[in-house]
């Protein structure tokens, strides 16, 4: 007898999390797998949380989840080879009752969900793969088969929440193999340091924190960026490129990262901090114009399966964790209605989303990482010639300031050509606006 | 600026759980890897689990893998990586993530 359940999430990251925990909250009977030893033992974040979605999911989220530091200050950096130019936005507004930002270690935040799903009813079940989906006669997924022995499972409806990889499904024909232009790859460490030193290093007190996102040198004019965030007892720093450029580089990922940490404008932040775990991850990059088929007759994809994925404000966890709550509305309505989980019926979901700032954010930036990828000048002249300028202007010597501007122009000139400099800034502008 | 990186130390820190001879990922053809111009495998694999060997092909140990995914995504238009996820339980073991 093959057990069956209303819905099986697959994966228990931010999107399946959100999926099974509003399933169960309902009452209906969910079943979670998860591959990982534990839940988010193979979950990688850099990480940034923001509150908006996770408190529509679990109002008072606050009260115990273990989150790291609440974000006062965001800094923007384009480094050069022994330099940085950039912005810093700090305000003491941030530290209110209710923070919009967290930095946070992932495992830690993976755990504390899946005990919220488990309270609410929803049976979770780890250290299981599953390997396919199973089809009925008629095309329709009717459950899964897993790695465990008669692991054949039945549900009326299956939340595809695998991650980036999503072979589930490539397997069945509903997702093409990523385009490396599409996925970026991103390494990352967390280290480890006493918390008085995060304190003086970054102007912080109790758990206010910063964070750094990074671009210029560091990724070697390949279309990437990288970052450095204060976690209460731990650093967390990381680079990632686009897969496409890595193929056609030299220079490994983890050899970027070891570089990363020993530019001079980072080796002092993370100075004396001991290194415990080493991670990689890949990124959905390729924006709107890669999201896939996000459902069909008894399936439903989320998360990084889904390719939901806001590159240009690094949001990833925010969305994943709306389109798992959305789908779940959607089979809870379904249910509630005692319609069939067919695919015209699930075409809510995808409904629920293109209303929602998910598809909304994502459609705004379809052409950004196009024009990325094929400028790479973003990337490789304009860190150097931004950060030369600025060290022209802000050396004092016996050059008038008439001439000074007229050097830094040339040097932008030389490097872009008039008419390239105006065509960078329609296509940027073009892109995000 | 040269930095040597030895990526077995970052490996070290992490947690395994390791599957014995039953690796997920498998070089379907070595005669493949010989005609590959590139070997991208061999640079882009964030844990180092692909080199250039002697015989001009390429050697594949999945222990340090992280499952990122990136040979499959890179060796795709030869199709010359079969790449599955270890059975449950198995393979990396983030504590931190």
């Amino acid at each position: 007898m093959v057990e069956k359940f209303d819905a099986i999430v697959i994966g228990a990251g931010p999107s399946g999390n959100a999926a099974a925990y509003t399933l169960a909250k309902q009452g209906l009977s969910v079943l979670q797998l998860e591959r990982g030893e534990y839940p988010g033992a193979k979950n990688v974040q850099g990480g940034i949380m923001y509150a908006a979605e996770l408190e529509k999911i679990i109002p008072d989220f606050r009260d115990d989840c273990p989150t790291e530091r609440h974000i006062i200050e965001q800094r923007i950096w384009l480094l050069g080879d022994d330099n940085y130019i950039g912005t810093n936005y700090r305000s003491d507004a941030f530290n209110t009752e209710t923070p919009n930002r967290y930095t946070i270690i992932r495992a830690n935040i993976d755990k504390w969900f899946s005990e919220k799903i488990r309270a609410a009813g929803g049976l979770q079940i780890c250290e299981t793969t599953v390997t396919e989906l199973i089809h009925d006669a008629a095309g329709k997924v009717i459950g899964v088969r897993t790695d465990r022995e008669g692991g054949e499972i039945h549900a009326d409806v299956v939340i595809m929440a695998d991650g980036v990889n999503a072979l589930l499904a490539k397997r069945s024909g509903y997702q093409k193999e990523l385009a490396p232009e599409n996925v970026a790859l991103a390494v990352k460490e967390i280290l480890f340091i006493d918390p008085e030193l995060i304190q003086q290093r970054f102007g912080l007190k109790g758990d206010e924190g910063v964070v750094i996102e990074i671009m210029g040198k560091v990724t070697k004019g390949m279309v990437g960026t990288a970052f450095l965030y204060t976690n209460k007892e731990s650093l967390t720093i990381g680079i990632g490129c686009l897969i496409s450029d890595f193929k056609q580089g030299s220079v490994p990922p983890y050899k970027m990262l070891e570089d990363l940490k020993n530019h001079p404008v980072i080796k002092p932040l993370i100075e004396g901090a001991e290194m415990k775990e080493y991670a990689a991850h890949m990124i959905p990059e390729g924006g709107y114009k890669a999201v896939p088929q996000l459902y069909g007759d008894g399936w439903m994809v989320v998360g990084d399966a889904a390719h939901f994925n806001n590159a240009a404000h690094r949001e990833g966890s925010n969305l994943a964790m709306a389109s798992g709550r959305m789908a779940a509305e959607t089979v809870i309505e379904l249910k509630t209605a005692g319609k069939p989980f067919s695919a015209a019926n699930l075409a809510a979901y995808k409904a629920r989303l293109d209303d929602s700032f998910v598809m909304k954010d994502l459609k705004k930036y379809r052409n950004l990482p196009g024009i990325m990828h094929e400028n790479k000048q973003f990337f490789g002249a304009y860190p150097d010639t931004l950060t030369a300028a600025a060290h022209n202007w802000f050396t004092v010597d016996s050059v008038d300031k008439r001439t000074k501007e007229k050097e830094i122009m040339k040097s932008f000139v030389k490097k872009r050509s008039v008419l390239g400099l105006v065509g960078d800034a329609i296509k940027l502008v073009r892109a995000v606006r | 600026m040269s930095i040597v990186v030895k990526i077995e130390e970052k490996l070290y820190q992490n947690r395994y759980i390791v599957d014995e001879s039953r690796p997920h990922i498998r070089i379907r053809s070595e005669a493949e890897c010989k005609s590959c111009t590139s070997q991208a495998c061999t640079v882009c694999c964030p844990a180092a689990c692909y080199s250039k060997n002697e015989a001009g092909t390429v050697t594949l140990v999945t222990d340090g893998c992280l499952e990122c995914g990136t040979c499959r995504v890179i060796c795709q238009d030869k199709e010359n990586i079969q790449w599955d996820y270890p059975r449950g339980g198995y393979g990396i073991s983030y504590k931190f993530g």
